[in-house]
């Protein structure tokens, strides 16, 4: 018989690998990720929905993991900022995006940033300046004000659509 | 914040998911999106001892044209509204409000059936269903049956639901051809609810307006719908007068709380604004077409 405190077994693919786990109802998916599979890359930041520090990619959404109960992800494709990287271990074009372009200070936010741009980028590879700043609308920044991670995320696609990145005129 | 304890059902059909309640009681709650009833949990402000999971059930999702009415079943997500180009084209001013609600992750999480059912002012789509005098499917221990929009709220976070029903879909009569439609959301920042909000779906006929509904969002325990205001309106062509008359109608409605949005007196004004933007607008548009 099901119970509140009785674990319940999950089976999800992170990173392109296959996991376990056991987890509690209530676990959410966030403390699953940084305490389960020590992938301490999605941060905590607001736990209130806000702030999309814990951002990962589930099943082709970006999802703030803070507000979804690990049991909710059996069975579901995971993505977070530790396999972002290309295959051979070089950096994504986005991460090199925000490297270049200066995109972090504190660097909090930038793992929920870079996989939900990842995301935003998969569904519109050319995003307008509006359009990047309209799908970033889920992940707070307090240091950069927002223009060089804009940058950053234009610098990405335009080296994904194999054109030379050129900022706008002033 | 850890969100107490709680049993973990995932029914895999909508009867199942009705029978889980039933037995349950009152300590259940089926699960949508769960991005109110989730933070509510961290925060102790609920405390289910039963999530009825409703992500399993196939039959909850998708969009679909029945005759004249568009049925929207509950699970379907704030971002499948926004891509679908039935929606897009039928009634587009659900696409228009659905990208004014919270943000990019919340829209691929939050579901269409939660947004309506949980009774919460603060939400969007309750005011939108009011204007568009759309009902709702529930389906319970009694067997299933259909309530208008109109009659579901009667105050905040309480419902026509009775215990062990599940609002199952929504069905919207597809407004006419050419109808002009807007949806006027000011909000203090991206993600945040309405200050003030208002829906307007409007028909013109030789510059004149020939029908109109308007509903408003979070100036009231529930969405409201704003009869004198729509009804003042008709026969004119929209000048500043009408405007006018139909803001101070729509404020006449108005009882909002004072929050950290501003207090009523604000929220009353602003609110009257926003409805003879949103009229505006949905006349420009009829008139650009």
């Amino acid at each position: 018989m099901a119970s509140p405190t009785k674990k319940l077994a999950i089976s999800l693919t992170v990173n392109g690998q296959p996991v376990d786990g056991l987890v509690e109802p209530r676990t959410l998916l966030i403390h699953f990720i940084r305490e389960n599979l020590q992938l301490t890359g999605p941060h905590i930041g607001c736990e209130t929905t806000h702030c999309g520090a814990c951002t990962i990619d589930m099943n082709g959404m970006s999802v703030k993991s803070c507000t979804v109960f690990a049991v909710q992800a059996d069975g579901a494709e995971i993505t977070t900022i530790e396999g972002i990287a290309n295959a051979d271990g070089t950096l994504s074009a986005l991460q090199e995006g925000f490297r270049q372009m200066h995109g972090l200070q504190c660097g909090f936010c930038t793992p929920g940033m870079i996989t939900r741009a990842h995301r935003l980028l998969q569904e519109n590879p050319n995003p307008t300046e509006e359009e990047i700043r309209f799908g970033i609308a889920g992940n707070l920044c307090r240091c950069t004000g927002y223009q060089n991670i804009v940058r950053a995320i234009q610098y990405a696609a335009a080296k994904l659509n194999g054109v030379e990145f050129r900022e706008a005129a002033e | 914040m850890i969100p107490g304890p709680f049993t973990y059902h995932r029914p895999e059909s909508v009867a199942d998911a009705v029978k889980l309640l039933g037995e349950l009681g009152e300590e259940a709650r089926p699960l949508a999106g769960g991005h109110s009833l989730i933070p509510m949990m961290k925060l102790r402000l609920a405390t289910p001892e039963h999530l009825i999971d409703l992500h399993g059930i196939g039959d909850l999702k998708g969009i679909s044209r029945d005759g004249d009415r568009i049925v929207i079943r509950a699970m379907t997500t704030q971002h499948d509204l926004i891509a679908s180009e039935l929606i897009g084209s039928a009634v587009p001013i659900l696409h228009e409000a659905a990208l004014l609600i919270a943000d990019p992750q919340v829209r691929y999480c939050g579901t269409i059936g939660g947004n309506v059912a949980n009774g919460d002012p603060g939400n969007d789509m309750p005011g939108l269903m009011v204007t568009l005098d759309a009902s709702y499917e529930l389906q319970g221990p009694e067997g299933t049956r259909s309530v208008a929009a109109r009659e579901f709220y009667q105050g905040a976070y309480f419902t026509a639901l009775e215990p062990g029903e599940i609002l199952t879909a929504i069905s919207v009569p597809v407004p006419p051809a050419g109808h002009g439609y807007a949806y006027e959301k000011l909000k203090r920042k991206i993600g945040d609810y309405a200050t003030a909000a208002a829906a307007v779906v409007l028909t013109m006929e030789g510059g004149k307006v020939a029908s109109c509904a308007i509903g408003l969002t979070n100036l009231a325990e529930t969405a409201l719908i704003a009869e004198d205001a729509a009804k003042s309106v008709i026969g004119t062509s929209l000048d500043d007068a009408a405007l006018k008359r139909a803001a101070d109608a729509a404020r006449a409605i108005m009882t909002p709380a004072g929050d950290g949005r501003g207090p009523a007196e604000y929220r009353i004004h602003v609110g009257g604004i926003m409805v003879e933007r949103a009229l505006k607008r949905a006349a420009a548009r009829i008139r650009a077409a």
